[in-house]
């Protein structure tokens, strides 16, 4: 939408020159466009107290060993030290690289394969229902959709149930509670939450399509294979990059759901940063320790998501 | 062979598709199905309930003290939200229509702040809050989420702002319009779209927001929907069935409000994630 209007405006550009000759006087008449700031002031004031100044704070902390009363000390490096070699601190990290197959990878290609297969499925109201349903967990709390698995993982829920009914499990499992079943199930929780919306926004993004570059693939013989990878892959890159980059930020920044499932256990198999960075704060008061993750993590989301970015825009 | 090949691939179609929705709807549908069994039994995920006991939602509202939460979370909602929109709407409108020297520093300044997980800012917000006394009252939300939701609110506005045609503006000013009158009667009214799903989203992230509330909030009757699941499961864990019963009370009014304006949020969560 937005590349489409900035083009719109460019070509009105050279047209309205002389018009914009006597704007410019005018403006120059009023000001420099100093006063201008005022329309910032109320958005740069908050986010500046509220924002800024915290983040400059974070930066500040991660330097010093405090346990958030008492004085602080400084620490230099040990604190980004610590978080490559402790292991509760990197295994955070690590937990929440696994979290991006399941909240990108698996509902980006579950609502890709859908989207492409319903892409003829027609019918007004049917896809209202669809969508509408479909976009049920992105509306509700994540909190709330922590509980609701929760239960379906617990020994009693449905996850044991419907395994016992097709014969694959003879005990009942606590999905949760098990070291090796622990993360990817918290996994599963983000793709529920996820893959409708990435469904639904690849399915606009295939109706915006022009239909001729379908029929044209088809006259020249395309299969449907072909058809997907010359045209529908490329035509969808945008809301590809969107879908990626949106869920991938939301499994490195993830809390809610952890917060709520597993509190991080049982051991560490489930911590990631979000947590850490809470429980070291308020829980273990090393706050100096707790901000260099902090840190860390902002630069790993800045040094994932930019050249993602990069990708969208190009040609 | 081509009526065959339609069929099946008609069939698969419809068969991912009810998978899908499946899969969407089932944690939802075993929630609503504990919810009504006995308390105090232990039901499995999806049982019917051949006595359907409606009275453990009255059970689950009294629990959550539902009147009281209800009644905090649209406090921080009218907080947070009218403010956002319009604190968004100036500095987009300026940012948009400025000769600022150095308006790239700004936008940039907002801009850095779109893709920063809010953990980041716990432990000095935290401090910070306390030294102003605002610890533990809803303006510890309201105020954080303000300036939280100002990077995307600016830079949504800005470029629903920059959208507008160029002569426009021209033409307003060769009718001698000042830059408020130009603001007010000609490109508020033409945003005013883009200014309803920002409503929405930012009504969605405040409705929803979790984790400043299980820092900066301390008493539940403070707290926001998405905070009380976390005290409800608390206090009420072991109990299943009424776990199950409170939760959908709580997360009620969001359904609610989405079936309500269901178009209106499908747009705008589609539209906000394009731009």
């Amino acid at each position: 939408m937005t590349s489409s209007n900035t083009r719109v405006s460019s070509t009105a550009r050279p047209t309205a020159d002389p018009q914009t000759r006597v704007r410019r006087r005018r403006v120059s008449r009023r000001g420099t466009g100093w006063s201008t700031l005022l329309w910032v002031l109320p958005a740069l004031t908050v986010y500046g107290i509220f924002v800024l100044y915290p983040l400059v704070e974070t930066v500040d902390y991660s330097f010093y060993k405090w346990d958030g009363i008492g004085a602080a000390t400084p620490a230099g490096f040990a604190n980004y030290q610590a978080v490559f070699t402790q292991s509760a601190l990197y295994v955070s990290i690590l937990n929440s690289f696994v979290l991006i197959v399941f909240f990108t990878v698996i509902p980006v290609t579950l609502g890709l394969v859908s989207a492409v297969l319903m892409r003829e499925l027609k019918g007004r109201g049917v896809g209202t229902v669809i969508r509408t349903l479909l976009f049920l967990p992105e509306v509700i709390p994540l909190a709330g959709a922590a509980i609701a698995w929760t239960w379906m993982y617990s020994p009693n829920g449905v996850v044991n149930q419907v395994l016992r009914a097709v014969g694959l499990a003879s005990d009942q499992h606590a999905w949760l509670g098990d070291f090796s079943t622990a993360l990817p199930a918290v996994g599963i929780i983000g793709t529920w939450v996820v893959t409708g919306f990435c469904t639904v926004l690849l399915l606009v993004g295939i109706a915006k399509i022009d239909p001729s570059l379908f029929e044209a693939a088809r006259l020249d013989g395309a299969g449907r294979w072909a058809e997907f990878r010359a045209i529908t892959l490329p035509e969808l890159r945008r809301e590809l990059v969107v879908c990626v980059t949106v869920t991938i930020i939301a499994a490195l920044a993830s809390f809610d759901v952890v917060y709520i499932a597993t509190q991080g256990g049982p051991g560490y198999s489930t911590i990631v940063p979000g947590l850490e960075i809470y429980q070291l704060t308020f829980i273990r008061q090393q706050v100096g320790q707790a901000s260099a993750l902090a840190v860390v993590l902002v630069a790993l989301v800045l040094v994932i998501i930019v050249p993602i970015q990069r990708l969208g825009r190009e040609r | 062979m081509n009526m065959a090949e339609t069929t099946t691939a008609r069939t698969t179609r419809i068969l991912i598709l009810t998978l899908l929705i499946v899969f969407t709807v089932l944690p939802l549908l075993s929630m609503i199905t504990t919810a009504l069994q006995k308390q105090g039994t232990f039901p499995s995920g999806l049982s019917l309930p051949t006595h359907p006991q409606w009275g453990n939602f009255v059970d689950a509202w009294n629990a959550a003290d539902f009147p009281a939460l209800l009644k905090s979370s649209t406090l921080i909602v009218l907080g947070v939200v009218p403010a956002a929109v319009v604190f968004s709407t100036l500095a987009g409108y300026g940012l948009a229509a400025s000769r600022l020297p150095g308006r790239s520093l700004v936008y940039g300044l907002f801009i850095l702040g779109l893709t920063l997980p809010a953990e980041a800012l716990i432990s000095p917000l935290y401090y910070e809050l306390q030294s102003m006394g605002l610890l533990n009252s809803r303006w510890a939300l309201i105020l954080p989420l303000l300036g939280l939701f100002m990077p995307f609110g600016v830079f949504w506005m800005r470029a629903a702002f920059q959208g507008l045609p160029a002569e426009l503006s021209e033409a307003a000013e060769i009718d001698g319009a000042s830059s408020w009158q130009m603001f007010r009667r000609v490109k508020l009214p033409l945003v005013l779209p883009s200014l309803s799903s920002l409503t929405i989203l930012f009504f969605l992230w405040t409705w929803n927001q979790f984790l400043l509330v299980i820092v900066l909030i301390n008493n539940p009757a403070d707290s926001n929907m998405a905070g009380a699941l976390a005290t409800f499961q608390g206090e009420h864990g072991t109990n299943v069935v009424l776990l199950c019963a409170g939760a959908l009370i709580i997360m009620a009014p969001s359904l609610v409000i989405f079936f309500a304006f269901q178009r209106q949020f499908v747009r705008a969560l589609l539209q906000g994630a394009i731009k």
